[in-house]
């Protein structure tokens, strides 16, 4: 079946089974592995992309339910890493392994969206479906926090 | 201090540097049951500018990483060091992961051991590639090579006022002949400009725009995607299946199987569904009707290995130490403390599941792997094809974590006979249920402790019984008789001052694969010995903090029992030094407010000193672990910003364990999936994290894994202090504390 959808601001058609999840057509049609697999289950938030603005677990969302919407990879944050957001991650040196990171800055991203200057307590509640098994969660937080500064200094 | 012979047969350990990397290296070898010689013979001298240092006339350096990245943090260590000697500037370097070549480099990354194996090898090359380089302008400007200065990425004359870049003189000075790498000038100390600054980490970039490559991206013209059906009983197999059905879904390919590989490679063989992507091998996968023959482990369970350690645990052990004599002096104590702790099997599981591919062609073979030990996938490869090592290529890929689980070669293993048999580049993927399910566990284990405190608080005696379902058991040659050489860790060489030490040991029989999680036996022994000291201090009525310096008492020595002909002893100055730092920054003694508690530990492991105060609270039934404040003595801090990462990191690894993680076993088979069952700490539960770290100009040592032993010892002492409640089976439950 083809579907045709908005990918980091480019019309994009695939040819697939209807039922193959977002993350696997990212992965494995389109060849943009930024965004991550980690359970399967939307347990982890590995593969946290933004569709139409929402942050959405790829893994559980079939491609046919995306058709004609507006999907952003972590890839079509910024073309260099300019993204307030990537930019505070790289300023609070967050990452170790760091294949988490493209789902959690997704999460982050949806999160500044809505709520500019969030506090700690509305960062743990929209970070809480991202697992970092290197626990880098102390610096993500510094990170979201800086962004919003990064955010508002741009305005 | 009397030594029983069990060790003296640990000739395994022989590779100093670090204990964990012996271990490593050692089991490795011994899993393949065949040395080999490229590893074994002290490596050849290489000039720096063929291995290490690349420099191009436009005067780019690029620094060669001959260790796995994983997220501990090694391609920015690592470089830092050889561009300290080098004397380049930091922001002129890019980084470049090693070919696989064991005859060059020592690729296995383990054992918290890359700064430490490699600080001295690393200067020496750095320097070397500089003497080369001054030479060489010296012999351009012909002028006395005692008048010229490196600096700065190149060599300057000062009275001629004449510079010349590295890039200017890399043809001439790669041609020199090597200096005597024993003797090459080093920097002093006084000098370093990188080592010692934090730095920050040199792949961030591309890890926060998702450039970064990891094995699980790779991707080759016509490759295929393949999932394994694996008996989801240890040791079990395929009795028949059918395949028509997974046959018919659109991608996929085909359906084949692999055998089990026993002893090194360990895997359970299966059913191979080959497909156009990830996506229809899983829903192949899922279409496939098999029948298993379980084999013999069906009747093993959680609750079985428990008999097994309390049967155990009702005889003595064998001996591993004996100073004194612990059972009189326990017989005659006036107070006598016992505890008994609990561990369950945990799993790694590394965000980024287990996968590897691979191409075999008749002339040679490329792979890229996520692996700390590409050496041994280049061995297994080469095994499978029937390639000489040489042809085949592996590149080491970018992990999604590590932790010990991708030292292994299981999962290089089953995608080589994959390979070969399709002849096609192949992936195989395992899902997050494979590779919770097929893991090589931290093993269960079962610690009864005894002590005997005197009337002013003295330690009478010490006794240390474990069973549990070792590690070396089942890498070793003769790893049933050696049990327990896996198993104890420093918890058969505490700092704590006794006259009567015994330590025993049985081992408890399991199907259940075991191996190297996160600080492997120190995370256990770690927190049983550190959980019983603040035990023996309630029952001196001495405070917890004060009680271990009592105890360590006078500055010494103390020998590595574990290996004490090449390890390095124990320094009470550095353990109470820790300690010290801790529980000033954290504030030991006081006020905290109300439902808020301390606890403290302290841990020697890898060579590292660490301590940490917890403090913690109750929020509903959970434990809320609300600050960590930790000081850690890792000799040398070659990248203080990296050494802080990494005891974040290992304080949420140890947390996880001993608030969430538990593997438990049914039918002979794991009961846990995913992360619905197999829980870790989220943002929310993250502990405010202070990390102290000591300015040692002591040799480097490991920080990878030596953050994690203390904290859960450090929580569960707070939470003693804070319900009277002592945690001795992990993970916590609500009802241990209610």
């Amino acid at each position: 079946m083809a579907v045709t959808f908005m990918l980091n601001g480019k019309s994009t058609t695939v040819e697939v089974d209807p039922q193959m999840p977002l993350l696997w057509v990212l992965r494995d049609t389109l060849n943009m592995t930024g965004t991550k697999f980690g359970c399967g289950m939307a347990l982890c938030g590995a593969c946290t992309v933004h569709i139409n603005g929402e942050a959405t677990r790829s893994c559980i969302t079939a491609i046919s339910s995306v058709a004609g919407k507006k999907i952003t990879t972590i890839e079509g944050l910024s073309a260099d890493g300019s993204h307030p957001v990537q930019k505070a991650w790289i300023e609070e040196d967050v990452p170790q392994c760091g294949y988490c990171q493209s789902g959690q800055i997704m999460s982050a991203v949806s999160l500044l969206a809505k709520k500019p200057n969030p506090t700690d307590a509305d960062i743990d509640e929209a970070m809480s479906g991202n697992i970092c098994r290197c626990g880098t969660y102390q610096r993500i937080r510094k990170a979201i926090h800086r962004a919003a500064s990064l955010q508002a200094a741009a305005k | 201090m009397s030594q029983s012979g069990t060790f003296d047969r640990r000739d395994f350990l022989k590779t100093g540097a670090a204990a964990g990397v012996g271990l490593l290296i050692g089991f490795h070898l011994d899993a393949r049951s065949a040395t080999d010689p490229a590893e074994e013979q002290e490596k050849k001298p290489v000039n720096p500018f063929d291995a290490w240092v690349r420099i191009t006339p436009d005067n780019r350096v690029t620094l060669i990483l001959g260790k796995s990245e994983m997220g501990q943090g090694a391609m920015t260590a690592l470089p830092m060091i050889l561009a300290e000697e080098l004397c380049v500037d930091w922001k002129q370097v890019n980084v470049e992961q090693a070919p696989t070549n064991p005859k060059v480099y020592d690729h296995g990354t383990g054992g918290s051991g890359s700064v430490a194996g490699s600080w001295l090898p690393l200067r020496r090359a750095g320097a070397a590639a500089r003497e080369m380089l001054t030479t060489a302008a010296a012999e351009r400007w012909s002028v006395n090579r005692d008048t010229c200065v490196a600096k700065d990425g190149g060599v300057l004359h000062g009275a001629r006022k004449s510079f010349l870049t590295y890039g200017e003189l890399v043809g001439d000075a790669a041609k020199l002949p090597l200096p005597d790498l024993k003797t090459v000038p080093l920097k002093n100390s006084s000098e370093f400009t990188i080592v010692g600054r934090d730095v920050p980490r040199i792949d961030t970039r591309e890890k926060a725009t998702g450039a970064a490559k990891f094995g699980i991206d790779a991707r080759v013209p016509g490759m295929l995607y393949a999932v394994v059906a694996r008996c989801p009983v240890f040791g079990g197999k395929v009795k028949s299946f059918d395949a028509t059905k997974a046959k018919s879904i659109s991608g996929v390919r085909d359906v084949i199987t692999i055998d089990a590989v026993a002893k090194g490679a360990f895997t359970a063989g299966g059913i191979v569904v080959l497909a156009d992507n990830s996506w229809a091998a899983m829903e192949g996968r899922r279409a496939l009707k098999i029948v298993w023959d379980e084999g013999p482990n069906t009747s093993e369970s959680s609750e079985t290995l428990r008999k097994q350690f309390l049967g155990n645990a009702a005889k003595p052990g064998k001996t591993v130490r004996n100073d004194g004599d612990a059972d009189a002096a326990l017989a005659q104590a006036q107070k006598k403390v016992e505890a008994v702790y609990e561990f369950p099997f945990a799993a790694h599981a590394t965000m980024e599941p287990m996968n590897c591919t691979v191409q075999i062609r008749p002339d040679g073979a490329e792979a890229w792997v996520p692996t700390q030990a590409p050496q041994w996938a280049q061995d297994i490869i080469a095994g499978v094809s029937g390639l000489p090592r040489e042809s085949v290529v592996v590149h080491t890929m970018l992990m999604g974590g590590g932790f010990g689980r991708r030292y292994q070669a299981d999962f290089v293993m089953e995608a080589a006979q994959v390979a070969k048999a399709t002849g096609q580049p192949v992936m195989v993927l395992w899902t997050r249920e494979d590779d919770m399910q097929h893991d090589f566990y931290r093993p269960a284990s079962y610690h009864k402790l005894q002590g005997a405190v005197e009337p002013d608080g003295q330690l009478a005696a010490w006794k240390h019984f474990q069973t549990s379902t070792s590690i070396a058991a089942m890498w070793e040659d003769k790893g049933e008789e050696n049990a327990e050489n896996s198993e104890f860790g420093t918890a058969v060489f505490i700092p704590y001052q006794t006259a009567n030490f015994r330590v025993e040991y049985t081992l408890a029989k399991s199907s259940v694969p075991r191996a190297w999680w996160r600080s492997v036996e120190h995370s256990t022994s770690g927190f049983v010995v550190e959980c019983f000291v603040d035990e023996l201090a309630t029952a001196a009525g001495l405070d917890p903090y004060e009680y271990r310096l009592r105890l360590i008492g006078n500055d010494r020595e103390i020998p590595d029992f574990v290996n004490p002909k090449e390890g390095k002893p124990l320094s009470t100055v550095r353990q109470k030094g820790v300690l010290k730092l801790a529980a000033e920054k954290g504030g030991w003694g006081s006020p905290l407010p109300k439902g808020v508690a301390r606890g403290i530990a302290g841990y020697y492991s890898f060579q590292t000193y660490t301590a940490c105060v917890a403090e913690v609270s109750i929020k509903g039934k959970a434990v809320k672990v609300d600050r960590l404040v930790y000081a850690v003595d890792c000799g040398r801090p070659v990248n203080p910003n990296g050494v802080r990462a990494q005891v974040e990191s290992a304080a949420i690894y140890g947390l996880s364990a001993i608030l969430h993680d538990a593997i438990t076993i049914q039918g002979g088979r794991v009961e846990q999936a995913n992360f619905n069952d197999y829980d870790m700490p989220r943002l929310a539960e993250t502990p405010k994290t202070e990390v102290y770290v000591v300015r040692s100009t002591e040799e480097p040592s490991g920080i990878g894994e030596p953050g994690l032993p203390v904290v859960g010892a450090a929580v569960c002492n707070a939470l003693y202090a804070l319900t009277g409640k002592r945690v001795r089976r992990l993970p916590i439950r609500p009802e241990d504390l209610a």
